[in-house]
């Protein structure tokens, strides 16, 4: 199954390398294949409410799956429960890299995250921000690695300025870079072309083809059609906390991701 | 990553991070003074009557102080779900607690050590010549403060009326310290000055315990 | 579904009739040896009769508040929320039966020291473990989903409950330098009086249980209420 999800990557050839913006590469570079996720069952209540119920679903190493649904159909809620963030209240989570089943807190050092929000200090630098998470994840020499990060989110020249002067999309590009220092090898993006401008979505677009191809697995939730959806091999729906369609590893998720367009712009968002 | 390095980390973002803007600093430093000036309209402030009064509302002011200044210490993380970045991270979830005690201990004792000459000059009580045992005592009151606080922070952090609740949970738990480090510290400015060992050990058990707890108990609250 | 599981079971074990009666008949009998044949203290007269019951729940109240400990550390252990219920009926419990210690003491104080209240050891550290449960309450009602609030308020118990031995010996040790009036205290108890005070907290202890095991029901029913509304809300999809 790995290998059919690689093969897959040929389904963004609409989009021609030479209309993107000059883009340097030093991202794709996963050691490993991608990690391979099994959600079995998964449930989880906030009290009176139920935000999934019941959720299976294997991920292959290397698939690019986007979730689609409207808001509050359980998006967020999935993506937190994989990156461990939050307990389900019933089933299981699984990570595989190969055959072997990884504990707990060997995962986390390969999983990289944008949520909904940046996970970044308004008050300190750019620089700072990735340093310190550089050094959580204990990563070697984590300033050449913060500084690396950020020249190809081009936030190189504002490094040395506070967060909380950037903008919207700058803002965003920075939590990706940070969700990227790692090398993960599973990247978990919530809504990640939220605030980027059309440039910045072009250029996330590629980032993700890029870690695409070098193996890496990702998951993540979008909304409205945008560039980011250029590597999807798979699309899920989710409705209520359930999966109402997927496409599979081999189906088309532009159908999918279709469908739940139309659905939401008939139904109007949020319910 | 190990505890310890992880820890320094965290402390030395908290360090960074406050000593940027020193807004907590500074609004908790004036708040004390406004307590010094407001109590000594409570009683007359002869030196007698200050060296009887003095240490326990020294230690009264430092305790609003703690509950105030430790309110931000989680509610900050909240603003870009920070907290959930440092639990991204495969680091041991306690030294996000230790990592933001050592910090709260450190704000807290820089603010108490700021405003001990203002307190002796205020209420003519000498300090110089007791300064170590007098520090000794501020820094073992201190560790409970932050200890029990940044804990607290965590829980206040995670209600509703969280800006109102952080005193009315930590306040009750800390009275022991208020008796122990009031006790402790008016024994040092007695005349024949003398520092009790009783209350001393006393406050390094409550440090010890409360330690303990949050390290036991602490990493439960950063769950989602 | 099976997920209901864990909340369903409080349903059955109502309280029996039997251990009423028992319990009924132990408050009976406390309060004829209180009352009546427990001997008539010699310089405070009659009013020393409170002591049974004020002593008794005193005792009874640590229990309680010791089984907030114990609930709390089994949730954060276990994550079943039944022992979250039981922390939260001997929190509520434990804080009547302070109520009862905490005006009981003033209604024997009055007329034995004259005054309503002194900053007496026992008085002033019983009065903060009261306020240190009742902010306990309050806390719990201030998170709504019920997991985070088990969770937020087992850390809250445990640290509130390991309090307590502190609370109490820096109060002592803080009275005891200080000179104050004597109160009364001190001289051996008659053995009726002890037997009579045993009897009392027997009683006591008993109604303590009956209460724990009502709200603790109570608790489990209001689950079962929101485990059905869930599954009807999903039956309605």
């Amino acid at each position: 199954m790995p290998g059919s999800a690689v093969a897959q990557n040929n389904c963004c050839a609409i989009w021609s390398r030479a209309e993107l913006p000059r883009v340097s590469t030093p991202f794709a570079s996963s050691p490993n294949a991608g990690l391979r996720i099994s959600f079995s069952d998964i449930e989880k209540r906030f009290g009176m409410r139920m935000a999934l119920r019941g959720v299976s679903l294997e991920i292959a190493a290397g698939e690019c799956v986007a979730l689609v649904g409207h808001n509050g159909s359980g998006k967020t809620t999935l993506l937190k429960i994989a990156a461990q963030l939050s307990r389900p209240s019933r089933g299981e989570i699984t990570f595989y890299s190969g055959m072997t089943a990884l504990e707990a807190d060997v995962v986390k050092r390969r999983i990289g995250m944008v949520a909904h929000h940046t996970l970044v200090y308004d008050e300190l630098t750019a620089e700072e921000n990735l340093v310190f998470f550089a050094k959580l994840f204990g990563l070697p020499d984590p300033v050449a690695r913060a500084r690396q990060s950020l020249e190809p989110v081009g936030l190189a020249r504002r490094s040395a300025d506070l967060v909380r002067t950037f903008s919207r999309g700058m803002r965003q590009r920075l939590a990706i870079a940070r969700a990227l220092l790692a090398s993960p090898e599973l990247l978990l993006l919530d809504e990640p072309a939220a605030g980027l401008d059309p440039e910045g979505q072009l250029w996330l677009g590629t980032t993700l083809a890029q870690l695409h191809s070098s193996g890496c697995t990702i998951l993540m939730s979008t909304h409205g059609r945008n560039e980011t959806q250029a590597s999807v091999t798979r699309a899920i729906r989710l409705e209520g906390g359930i999966v109402t369609h997927d496409s599979g590893p081999c189906g088309d998720p532009y159908g999918v991701m279709a469908l739940a367009a139309v659905r939401e712009a008939v139904e109007g968002d949020g319910r | 990553m190990s505890l310890g390095h992880a820890t320094v980390a965290i402390l030395a973002k908290e360090l960074k991070t406050e000593f940027r803007s020193r807004e907590l600093l500074g609004t908790t430093i004036v708040f004390v003074l406004i307590v010094l000036v407001l109590f000594s309209f409570t009683f007359d402030p002869t030196s007698s009557e200050s060296r009887r009064f003095g240490p326990g509302l020294l230690w009264l002011a430092f305790l609003f102080a703690g509950s105030l200044m430790l309110q931000p210490s989680f509610l900050r993380e909240q603003t870009n779900d920070t907290l959930a970045a440092l639990r991204l991270a495969p680091i041991d979830p306690f030294s996000i607690l230790a990592g933001k005690m050592a910090a709260n201990f450190l704000f807290l004792l820089l603010v108490e050590l700021i405003l001990l000459p203002v307190f002796a000059v205020l209420y003519n009580i000498a300090i110089v010549p007791v300064l170590a045992p007098l520090v000794l005592v501020l820094a073992l009151g201190t560790i409970g403060l932050a200890t029990t606080g940044t804990v607290f922070s965590a829980v206040a952090a995670q209600a509703r009326l969280r800006e109102l609740l952080l005193p009315l949970l930590l306040l009750p738990v800390l009275a022991p310290v208020l008796i122990a480090s009031t006790e402790a510290t008016s024994g040092i400015l007695r005349d024949p000055s003398d520092l009790s060992p009783v209350w001393l050990t006393f406050l390094a058990a409550f440090d010890i315990i409360f330690l303990t707890a949050a390290w036991l108990f602490g990493e439960y609250l950063l769950e989602e | 579904m099976g997920s209901d599981s864990q909340s369903r079971t409080p349903s059955g074990a109502v309280i029996s009739l039997s251990s009423v009666v028992v319990v009924f008949l132990l408050l009976a009998a406390g309060s004829y040896g209180a009352l009546i044949k427990a001997p008539t203290e010699a310089t405070m007269g009659l009013i020393q009769r409170i002591f049974y019951f004020h002593v008794s729940s005193a005792w009874t109240g640590f229990i309680a508040f010791f089984l907030v400990f114990i609930g709390s550390i089994a949730y954060l252990r276990t994550r079943s929320l039944k022992w979250d219920w039981l922390s939260v009926a001997s929190a509520e419990v434990g804080v009547a039966f302070f109520t009862v210690v905490l005006v009981t003491g003033p209604i024997w104080a009055k007329p034995v020291w004259g005054i309503w209240w002194t900053w007496d050891a026992r008085l002033t550290s019983s009065f903060l473990l009261w306020v240190l449960f009742v902010s306990y309450l309050l806390l719990r009602t201030l998170v709504d989903e019920p997991e985070r609030r088990a969770v937020v308020a087992a850390v809250f118990g445990i640290f509130a409950t390991m309090d307590i031995p502190l609370v109490y010996f820096s109060i002592w040790w803080f009275r005891t330098q200080h000179p104050q009036p004597v109160m009364g205290k001190g001289g051996s108890l008659d053995p009726t009086m002890w037997w009579v005070l045993i009897l009392c907290w027997c009683a006591t202890l008993g109604v303590m249980t009956l209460l724990i095991r009502v709200r603790y029901r109570l608790e489990g029913l209001r689950a079962e209420v929101d485990a059905l509304r869930l599954e009807a809300s999903r039956n309605a999809r």
